[in-house]
């Protein structure tokens, strides 16, 4: 090893050591069962478990105050199974905000892990958290260990091998912390994205924000989408899984394609619209959607490939989505020319 | 917290001198390691990447201020990305005040370095290259700022961008100079920006040499105020590789300096050589569109006195043939659509195509030769390029 190799090793032991250092001190171990506030609210704690929010973290189960949600279309991943917690300090509220994000307030905490495999085989690979401080959201990625008794802190990311659901062996990527504010992005601000009131259930808002606002459970349940039209099905798809990008003041505003729900305007969804630095991405397309004819719209081309350069998402997955590509080919077919 | 104060300190007392040095150095883990390094620096930092080949397996990014990544050299350090399996580019930087200097990055699948959003940004001798040449599945671009003020790139080198080598977007206050853009499909282009200098560059073997668009239905509209000015570009003769669907996929090998669109472009003491198409051309956009906040002429255009070695004299344009017969064998340097308004100094050789509407193709085109005015008055030159402090930024 070359000193200056050594020295960086050196140097980041000792960083690792300082954060974890400072976070014991300022962080006093939790009452068991409880969340540890401090961790929520300053530092960059080492462990998963130093934030106390799992009486059980390989069985995932929540401690008090750490309440568990879903998405009605949630977000695609590998297939990974997401489990999805949201905590709130002591006598503190969510507040709702019309059909779009939960107000919630400094102190909470947004955790999702990441699992493949069922039953028994279910391994956990990475928790990912958001903690709202004073300065902000803070976005902090954790992968699980071998044992699956905890996870460690993995500001540069990782790569695993998984198998998918589908069957199909892939090379997973945990994201860095940086790439966490590429989607969580926004007018240079990190923000939440999933939990929106239109995409939660009434029955949810209701037991926890003491209120059903309009505009609730607009988008589909995904498992039951075969019961709505094409249309609302492609349009909640999009919104979840492309528009924290794809909207004025996010990473791809430059792209002038704004995917959102509340986005009405054909031209901004990417009807007969030219792309602008779409590069080869564009596939020797013309256009991001061609009503009626899917194979020539940019935006399916794009779901359809996992060739970095190309492939859209750009992050958070590694595989294709087939159910999510056939909701926006049957949109785009069903649109009339 | 503590640290985010020390910081906050730090940059209202201006201390560089505080700032740490983070030495990352190739072999094993290096993704990892020069990622946390990006991700773990205090603004003011710089990370020093020691000389060698860099294995990366994923996109990097850097979003903290005022740093600076120092490579040992455009051909000493150089970040390989051809083993590269996932993100949008190279290195995507999103904080302001950085500096990146001499390091190259090989074979990203996407763009090389993409910055967005990121303020008083200096870019210089950084290299990108796509090893294999031009070839359609290169990546789009090697050096691509955009929706940022204040942008420096300084002696960079970009080869086989299968859009644009240097890509300007959506920004304000740009130099781009002593750059080298060689077989790309557009060498230099900058869109829909403002306050641009573009000079003292060479743009080589391109498909179309340095190209200023203003594109509609663009969050950022309104491009101008801009210089091409002693710039060498010679032979860009590469036939066009761009995926078509791009806009530069249009673009005609054999182009020069082009203008599309745009308010108030001077272009003056060039040397065009080996252009064969047109060595100038400048002309409205091409295509329909509907957005009302967006004009399609050239408006305000100046061409000075340039150095033209020979005009078009194999131009890709349809009737070729007969234009040639038309003209003599060998089109004239300046060629303009006849719309929006341009002028050019005593002298200039050029012909017009004499279209009167925008956007309804080159049916109604009745080429004649360059009838236009000589310039008015001095070019404005007040506002264009990027800001002073980028110099000091440079420094060393």
């Amino acid at each position: 090893m070359k000193s200056a190799t050594a020295l960086l090793a050196a140097a980041s032991l000792a960083l690792a050591g300082s954060v974890a250092a400072r976070a014991d001190f300022f962080q006093p171990v939790a009452a068991v069962g409880a969340v540890n506030d401090d961790a929520v609210v300053q530092g960059m704690p080492r462990l998963l478990s130093q934030f106390g929010f799992f009486t059980d973290g390989a069985g995932q189960a929540p401690a008090a105050r750490v309440t568990p949600y879903r998405l009605n279309t949630p977000l695609y991943s590998d297939g990974a199974e997401k489990l999805r917690f949201v905590y709130v300090p002591e006598g503190k509220r969510m507040e709702a905000n019309g059909d779009g994000l939960i107000d919630f307030p400094v102190g909470t905490a947004l955790i999702k892990t990441f699992a493949f495999g069922e039953g028994r085989e279910r391994r956990l690979i990475e928790t990912r958290v958001l903690l709202h401080r004073e300065s902000g959201w803070v976005a902090l990625p954790y992968v699980w260990n071998a044992e699956q008794t905890d996870a460690a802190l993995a500001i540069a990311g990782a790569r695993m091998s998984v198998v998918t659901p589908a069957g199909e062996a892939i090379s997973y990527r945990v994201p860095n912390k940086n790439q966490c504010k590429e989607c969580h992005g926004l007018d240079d601000a990190v923000i939440p994205i999933g939990p929106k009131a239109r995409n939660l259930s009434g029955e949810w808002l209701a037991a926890n924000l003491g209120e059903v606002p309009a505009g609730a459970e607009r988008l589909v349940v995904w498992e039951k989408r075969g019961a709505s039209g094409a249309e609302a099905v492609a349009r909640a798809y999009l919104d979840v899984n492309c528009a924290h990008c794809h909207r004025p003041g996010a990473t791809a505003s430059n792209s002038g394609l704004d995917l959102r729900w509340e986005q009405d305007d054909p031209h901004a969804l990417g009807v007969m619209k030219r792309p602008v630095a779409a590069g080869r991405g564009a596939g020797g397309l013309l256009f991001d959607v061609v009503p009626g004819d899917p194979d020539q719209s940019i935006l399916l081309h794009r779901m359809l490939s996992n060739d970095p350069g190309v492939a859209m998402p750009e992050l958070g997955k590694s595989s294709i989505d087939r159910e999510g590509t056939e909701a926006v080919r049957r949109w785009i077919e069903e649109m009339p020319k | 917290m503590f640290r985010l104060s020390i910081a906050a300190a730090l940059l209202a007392t201006a201390a560089p001198a505080l700032a740490e040095t983070h030495v990352v150095t190739p072999g094993d883990g290096a993704q990892e390691r020069l990622q946390e390094a990006l991700i773990m620096a205090q603004p003011g930092d710089e990370i020093v990447l020691e000389a060698g080949r860099y294995a990366m397996s994923d996109g990097l990014s850097l979003d903290v201020e005022g740093v600076t990544v120092r490579g040992a050299g455009m051909d000493g350090t150089v970040l390989d990305f051809t083993g590269q399996q996932g993100a949008g580019e190279g290195l995507l930087v999103t904080s302001d005040n950085v500096t990146l200097r001499d390091f190259a990055l090989e074979n990203p699948k996407g763009d090389g370095v993409k910055s967005k959003g990121a303020d008083n940004i200096v870019y210089h001798r950084i290299r990108v290259t796509w090893t294999r040449g031009p070839h359609p599945e290169n990546g789009a671009y090697g050096i691509y700022p955009v929706e940022s003020t204040g942008i420096l790139v300084d002696g960079v080198k970009v080869t086989g961008a299968s859009d644009a080598g240097i890509y300007v977007g959506q920004s304000d206050r740009i130099t781009v100079r002593n750059s080298i853009a060689e077989a790309n499909v557009a060498g230099i282009e900058i869109e829909n920006s403002r306050n641009a200098l573009v000079a003292h560059n060479v743009a080589t073997r391109n498909t179309g040499g340095i190209l200023v668009f203003d594109l509609p239905s663009l969050p950022v509209m309104g491009g101008g105020n801009v210089i091409i000015e002693n710039n060498l570009v010679v032979a860009n003769d590469t036939p066009n590789f761009a995926p078509p669907g791009n806009i530069v996929a249009g673009v005609r090998r054999g182009t020069g300096i082009m203008v599309m669109a745009n308010e108030k472009v001077l272009i003056e003491n060039n040397i065009l050589s080996g252009n064969p198409t047109a060595p100038v051309m400048v002309i409205a956009y091409v295509q329909p569109y509907d957005d009302a906040r967006y004009n399609p002429l050239p408006r305000e255009v100046v061409v000075g006195p340039n150095s033209y070695d020979g005009g078009g004299y194999d131009p890709q344009l349809d009737g070729a043939e007969m234009l040639l017969a038309a003209f003599g064998g060998e089109l004239p340097p300046v060629l303009w659509d006849g719309l929006g308004s341009l002028a050019a100094v005593e002298g200039t050789a050029g012909w017009s195509l004499n279209l009167t509407e925008a956007g309804k193709g080159l049916g109604a085109a009745q080429p004649g030769p360059l009838a236009v005015t000589a310039p008015a008055s001095a070019f404005d030159r007040s506002g264009i390029g990027a800001p002073a402090a980028l110099e000091a930024q440079l420094g060393g």
